[in-house]
């Protein structure tokens, strides 16, 4: 067990993963140069040379050779600079990785993972902080996995360099530099499994991303409105981990559920209507939804400030809930 | 591999087979049998056996919505084919890609593909695979001349020249993008000419001459194998029938395409040549295409014997079994 950043264990993975097995490849904008964007990448061109492209500014084209690659025996890990730019990639990612397994009567594997930086970060406004998670949800065919720890960053793309089915790996910017324990070696985390940040009596609060983290803040915060907190980490948005969220809200009575997208037909959204739909019975009060509104990124600090939801978002929408 | 007497025996079989298998699924769709749409090759046909009579089974090929051809060419077997455009568990795809998704893997075809120029990107990917894993595949793309507008052959082709990628991209310039005339929407006429703007080598050849294809692919697959990077080959063919059934056609003269099935019928063009030299007698020529028919005809009678696939089916294939969603 050691210390590392969010990149950091992202890089090991990598590293480890890329060891392991030799059909692992990178591919991306500015992947070599100064260790890739984000360092996620860093000293893999020392190290395997002949495993790292970096690519001309063509999306659909690193996506669609990272479709041709895999259904031919590889497993490419392929970079988009920023989440908004997989837009210029829908197709590849949408009508060709997603659909081959099935339209080939299962014939095709398309073992590839798409990293896909995303969020606020950098104040970079609208095309360079969005996130869009349901946007892939919605799509058979694609797994959705969103880490929230430096741990789970590791053990999540060691499974899903490891999936034989494509993978959209999202990473929020804004914990690229946050650290924690990282356990050596092998340590894999398997996708569609929620993780239990913390346990609780009251009520579940069921977070995406850096909003779990922001989560258990809320939950030492409610600690002295008398509220016991559970905390459940998806890590997953599909496969989605239905009985653990479940689970936990049949237990406490209470759903909020938190992400940093925009709520409408968001990831949570679909999170809250499928506890509204299995949980009725042990509900206490309506399930409740928070996200950004549905605005794009604004670029000035004194907007963005009020877009993104932070701690008080979540202890105010417990204190409602529980009322 | 030069021309010999027995490839082109094979070569010019194939084409029959893939003619008659258009001509039947053709039938089929009018009693019913066959539904969903269908892009007929008839008229294409050199090009896909051409290209494919260079092609070694490992070797990759990724196709179009028109690809009934590229796959009998690469090997696919009609049983499964037809049963696949009967919506059949027996098909190629076990009834869920239908006439624009075919594929075999087992023959490295990967697939037909529905969206136009969606397989350029694709088939670069796996010649990247074969040359990273250091064998000498080739990977070949079927496309039209529409796809010749979209961003991934720009795209596509860009990574194949600056990795000099062991890739073969054959247009099949059949002059026409589903309705409209090629010279509509197109500055260039030649598709080839765009081969400068990624410094390759860009060829435009006579699509209803599989002599010509045979040898000009010859030469592409040849310098790709041994490590002389991309060849962007442009064929210059016609479609017999409409874009897809159905399709009324009112954008071209009658007298245009009778033309075309009189004079350039690729078929007749290649018996002419074997005859000429001798390579096909008119016994051969007979058993030939009977072989061919009976194929197609045992195809049909597999397609409607075989069972449909059940509602258990639906939910397979989305990811891998281990993985499998409720």
């Amino acid at each position: 067990m050691k210390t590392l950043t969010f990149s950091g264990a992202l890089c090991e993975a990598l590293h480890e993963e890329m060891e392991r097995d030799e059909s692992v490849f990178v591919m991306g904008e500015d992947v070599i140069t100064h260790g890739g964007p984000y360092k996620v990448t860093d000293g893999i061109a020392e190290r395997f040379p002949e495993r790292i492209f970096e690519t001309p500014i063509a999306e659909a084209g690193i996506v669609g050779l990272g479709v041709g690659a895999a259904m031919a025996g590889m497993s490419p890990v392929v970079e988009i600079m920023y989440m908004d730019f997989v837009t210029c990639a829908m197709d590849e990612v949408v009508n060709q990785a997603a659909k081959m397994r099935y339209m080939t009567g299962g014939q095709a594997s398309v073992p590839m993972v798409i990293r896909l930086p995303c969020g606020v970060g950098r104040l970079l406004a609208a095309q360079h902080s969005q996130i869009m998670e349901s946007w892939f949800m919605h799509v058979p065919g694609l797994q959705v996995v969103v880490p929230s720890t430096p741990s789970d960053a590791k053990g999540l793309l060691k499974s899903a360099v490891r999936s034989p089915d494509p993978v959209l790996f999202f990473e929020y910017k804004r914990i690229y530099t946050s650290r924690g324990e990282v356990p050596d070696g092998e340590h894999t985390v398997p996708i569609g499994k929620a993780d239990i940040s913390r346990e609780g009596e009251d009520a579940t609060v069921v977070a995406i991303g850096p909003m779990v983290q922001k989560s258990l803040e809320a939950a030492v915060l409610l600690e002295d409105d008398g509220y016991d907190v559970e905390v459940v980490d998806v890590r997953s948005l599909s496969p989605l981990d239905t009985e653990t969220i479940c689970e936990s809200v049949n237990r406490t009575g209470h759903a909020v559920v938190c992400g940093e997208d925009s709520s409408f037909a968001g990831a949570v959204s679909e999170i809250a209507a499928m506890i509204g739909e299995n949980c009725f019975d042990s509900l206490k009060a309506p399930v409740t939804r928070i996200g950004s509104p549905h605005v794009p990124m604004p670029f000035s600090s004194e907007l963005a400030k009020h877009v993104v939801p932070e701690v008080p978002n979540i202890t105010e929408a417990v204190n409602r809930v529980m009322a | 591999m030069a021309l010999s007497p027995e490839l082109c025996k094979k070569m010019y079989k194939d084409m029959w087979r893939i003619r008659l298998f258009e001509e039947e699924a053709h039938r089929q769709t009018s009693l019913g049998s066959v539904v969903g749409a269908l892009h007929m090759y008839c008229g294409e046909e050199a090009v896909a056996v051409g290209v494919c009579g260079n092609l070694r089974d490992d070797d990759y090929v990724l196709g179009t919505h028109r690809s009934h051809g590229h796959c009998i060419a690469k090997g696919a077997k009609p049983n499964e084919m037809m049963a696949e455009l009967f919506g059949k568990v027996t098909g190629t795809c076990a009834g869920k890609g239908g006439s624009m998704h075919i594929a075999d893997f087992s023959l490295n075809m990967l697939g037909a593909n529905g969206i136009v120029g969606a397989g350029i990107g694709p088939a670069t990917g796996a010649a990247l695979a074969g040359k990273m894993r250091g064998t000498d595949q080739v990977s070949v793309c079927f496309f039209g001349d529409g796809a010749a507008a979209r961003g991934t052959f720009h795209e596509g082709i860009g990574f194949g020249a600056l990795w000099k990628l062991p890739v073969i991209y054959v247009c099949e310039n059949n002059q026409y993008q589903q309705w409209v005339p090629r010279s509509n929407v197109a500055v260039l006429d030649s598709v080839a000419d765009m081969a400068g703007s990624y410094a390759i080598p860009g060829v435009s050849i006579d699509g209803q001459d599989i002599v010509e294809v045979y040898e000009v692919v010859g030469q592409a697959v040849e310098r790709a194998r041994n490590g002389g990077g991309p060849t962007l080959v442009e064929a210059k063919t016609y479609r017999f029938h409409g874009h897809s059934l159905g399709d009324e056609e009112q954008y071209r003269s009658s007298d245009e395409v009778d033309s075309w099935k009189t004079e350039r019928d690729p078929i007749t063009l290649f018996h002419t040549v074997m005859t000429h030299k001798g390579w096909l007698t008119e016994e051969e020529d007979a058993a030939i295409q009977d072989e061919a028919k009976t194929e197609i005809t045992d195809a049909v009678k597999f397609a409607e014997e075989s069972p449909y696939p059940t509602a258990a089916n639906v939910t397979t294939d989305v990811l891998a079994p281990e993985q499998e969603v409720a």
